[in-house]
């Protein structure tokens, strides 16, 4: 800093609402160069705006500290200038501070002793626990005050009196003195506002607590306040809890399950379903792909059609898939009638109106008649793995769940594939291992000879 | 985890409560198509549809009175008011209606109604997009109020004020947005509403404060240790209603020399209310008089930078304040 110049910091402007930083694009001023006031000196990028800096002052630039490219915090320096003139650039408030704190400090080492004698609640707190003659303590703090740590670091250095054995520590174990203010729950420092409320066995309702506590919600009673909620059983829960509990305790329930490579069957339908969709009008379905696979492996094992009758076994002959549709509450299964009889469009048409029939509570008896075979899609609910229970009568009920892309290997390869599992429950009185593993591989392969140009009409 | 914004936390506890929640949607004025005028909304739009991100008039009475109202049928409501100097139209709908409901209709309806304001100065926003407005609402008893500090504390709180049965005032603080960043989880996690968080371990004096002031709080802590070796214990308040008592009283016994900070003015500020506790509870652990350093009682945040500066805290103020009090 020479005689006539001082030396000013450049810091980075604040150019827009909740900017923290701009990146230097370019400087405009090198040093030794004259700047005048206002005299953009850089230009900056921020994601708000582009913008030049402006020079504060008159005077010539002498270091560059940020670099063009260099992202700069708001308030920190870019570059020093010198003042033309000598002029006192805006002084800095920080060396005036730091002064009057030294000169506090130094007042307190120099022997003010004018707060010696001033004790706070703590340091006499302190003292009466441990019995230590504050006579005795240097204190550290303003005007020769003892602070709490003095006293504290007193103890430590053993100069207490051996009037209460116990180490510091032991200080929190305040003695547990009545309040003077027992009687005046409203002025009671140790009694919070919601302790204002005397507390009384919990009435049938219960509002106007401080929202402090997080406020009871009232539980939905039914008859006589228990903490539980009645729920009416609707004709329908009937029907599947009695279907349920006939199928388990009369069928010999036994389960299966195999895993299928769909990949090609998914890119089957994403090729087709767009196009599908704006023909037909609604969505082409993995489903319907599943159904026709299972159909077709029906036709194959003709005795998964068939109903145990105790001293004969009835084989169907025509296919009804029973579909089952869960909403909400309930599930459902509606039958697609004659199934064999229907191309994967026609079954995705069926599939689509059944559904919504369902969710609409618009199905009708016959609707529900019928079913010789279960199909339920709970990969729809992100299931990967599921036992169900047989659709009574039927002699079994299959599962298609979600598919999912897993490391495979192939031919000693590890690939990508989309797979997905078929879990079958069937009734072991009519059915065994043997038949139903094969069955299962038939639908396993009529799903995986899907190709590019299978035909969905 | 991952390293994110302050702002991108608070975007993301409203994407994730949208997602898992239907009946959780946002309005206010210009949250749809634009975004927010600070983007924290962007992109709720095109995810979510024109029907759960709502575009409002420039009215915020009417923004708190249909979320009040949207509130008290079953539905949850996130009201933004896009700077909180413009939510004074809405008060009479959040104290007088929200804040009450319960209590008014002997717990039979209830609001939980979540409004969203961005608080504080240092942005040259001048009168009307410079102002806290915590100690309008802060006497109310039934409303919550809380004001994060960190990305962590925005997620966690946004998220548990979304799920909270009653009304809750989310005061997000405009200069954290692009300032503090942190990690955030990147699952479901809340930050239980009424609890306080000791952000730095110390033993000579105790700061207590909110938002975005501790970012200089926890500056000056960490030179001052470097210079002089004075530690601070700092605590974040997180919750202003329900004040968190147990962790004030516990932080203010810990050194017995407190400094309450906030960007707030200092007269009937939250910072009254603390020094008032912890002088009930605390009085024979105090062994220095409670500080305040909070901006002074001017009526509003001027727009001229130098007295801006002048008004707003800073790292050099509250370092003074702190070291004023250490050597006490």
């Amino acid at each position: 800093m020479s005689e006539n110049q001082k030396l000013t910091d450049v810091v980075m402007p604040q150019l827009a609402e909740a900017l923290v930083s701009a990146t230097i694009a370019k400087w405009l001023k090198q040093p030794g160069e004259k700047v005048e006031q206002y005299e953009p000196i850089c230009e900056v990028m921020t994601d708000k705006v582009n913008a030049e800096i402006p020079s504060t002052i008159d005077g010539v630039m002498v270091e560059l500290i940020a670099e063009e490219g260099q992202n700069v915090s708001v308030g920190e320096i870019i570059c020093r200038m010198a003042v033309a003139g000598g002029a006192p650039a805006s002084a800095e408030p920080t060396p005036q501070t730091a002064s009057a704190v030294s000169n506090v400090t130094s007042a307190a080492a120099a022997g003010d002793q004018s707060m010696r004698n001033r004790y706070s609640p703590a340091v006499q707190t302190l003292a009466a626990q441990h019995g230590v003659d504050l006579n005795q303590i240097q204190g550290t703090g303003m005007g020769g005050r003892i602070t709490r740590k003095d006293v504290l670091a007193y103890v430590e250095k053993g100069g207490a009196a051996p009037r209460q054995p116990q180490a510091p520590e032991a200080a929190p174990a305040r003695a547990e003195a009545p309040s003077p203010f027992k009687d005046l729950p409203h002025a009671d420092p140790a009694v919070t506002p919601e302790q204002y409320i005397p507390v009384q066995p919990v009435s049938e309702r219960n509002s106007g607590l401080h929202m402090s506590e997080s406020p009871k919600i009232p539980p939905i009673e039914v008859e006589r306040g228990e903490r539980e909620t009645l729920i009416d059983v609707t004709p329908l829960r009937n029907a599947i809890a009695t279907n349920m509990r006939q199928s388990v305790s009369e069928i010999p329930h036994a389960w299966t399950m195999v895993e299928v490579d769909v990949t090609n069957l998914v890119l089957l339908r994403n090729k087709l379903k767009d196009e599908f969709k704006r023909r037909e009008g609604y969505n082409l379905t993995y489903l319907a792909f599943f159904l026709k696979a299972v159909v077709n492996a029906i036709k194959d094992y003709p005795i998964m059609n068939s109903v145990w009758a105790v001293n004969k076994i009835i084989v169907k002959r025509d296919i009804n898939i029973s579909l089952a549709v869960g909403t909400e509450d309930s599930v459902m299964t509606p039958v697609i009638q004659r199934a064999d009889q229907k191309n994967i469009a026609g079954l995705a048409r069926e599939i689509e109106e059944l559904a919504t029939k369902t969710r609409q509570g618009k199905l009708k008896l016959e609707d529900m008649q019928g079913g010789t075979f279960t199909v339920n899609n709970t990969g729809s609910f992100g299931s990967i793995l599921s036992y169900p229970i047989i659709n009574y009568p039927q002699a079994a009920i299959l599962t298609f769940e979600s598919i999912v892309k897993r490391p495979v290997v192939i031919n000693d390869m590890i690939a990508v594939r989309s797979m997905a599992n078929i879990c079958l429950s069937l009734d072991h009185r009519i059915l065994d291992g043997v038949i139903c593993g094969r069955f299962l591989q038939r639908v396993k392969e009529n799903i995986e000879a899907y190709t590019l140009d299978t035909k969905v009409y | 985890m991952a390293v994110m914004e302050y702002i991108d936390a608070i975007r993301l506890a409203m994407k994730e409560e949208m997602e898992k929640d239907e009946s959780v949607f946002v309005l206010g004025e210009d949250v749809g198509v634009k975004g927010g005028v600070f983007t924290t909304t962007k992109g709720l739009i095109e995810q979510f549809g024109e029907d759960r991100v709502l575009d409002t008039p420039l009215a915020e009475s009417a923004i708190a009175g249909v979320a009040i109202g949207a509130a008290m049928v079953g539905m949850k409501p996130i009201a933004e008011m896009q700077y909180s100097d413009f939510m004074l139209p809405a008060t009479n709908q959040i104290i007088n209606e929200a804040a009450k409901i319960r209590y008014r209709s002997n717990n039979d309806w209830s609001c939980p109604v979540v409004v969203r304001a961005p608080i504080g100065g240092g942005i040259f926003g001048g009168l009307y997009h410079s102002q806290c407005p915590e100690s309008i609402f802060f006497g109310t008893p039934g409303l919550k109020i809380v004001a994060p500090f960190t990305a962590y504390d925005a997620k966690g709180l946004l998220k548990a004020a979304i799920q909270d049965p009653d009304p809750v005032l989310f005061f997000e603080n405009k200069k954290c947005y692009k300032m503090i960043k942190g990690d955030v989880p990147l699952d479901d996690y809340t930050v239980p509403i009424g609890k306080a968080n000791v952000l730095r371990e110390g033993a000579d004096i105790t700061v207590i404060g909110y938002s975005m002031p501790l970012h200089f709080c926890m500056q000056a802590a960490e030179e001052l240790e470097k210079e002089e070796g004075i530690t601070a214990h700092i605590l974040d308040l997180r919750t202003l209603q329900p004040l968190d008592r147990d962790s004030i009283i516990e932080a203010a016994r810990k050194t017995g020399k407190v400094l309450i900070v906030h960007e707030d003015n200092k007269t009937g500020g939250v910072g009254a209310e603390v020094a008032a506790i912890i002088s009930e509870e605390c009085l024979f652990d105090l062994d220095a008089p409670i500080m305040r350093c909070c901006s002074p009682d001017v009526p509003a945040m001027p727009i001229s930078p130098p007295m801006e500066k002048f008004y707003m805290l800073s790292k050099d103020k509250v370092k003074e304040a702190m070291r004023q009090l250490a050597i006490y």
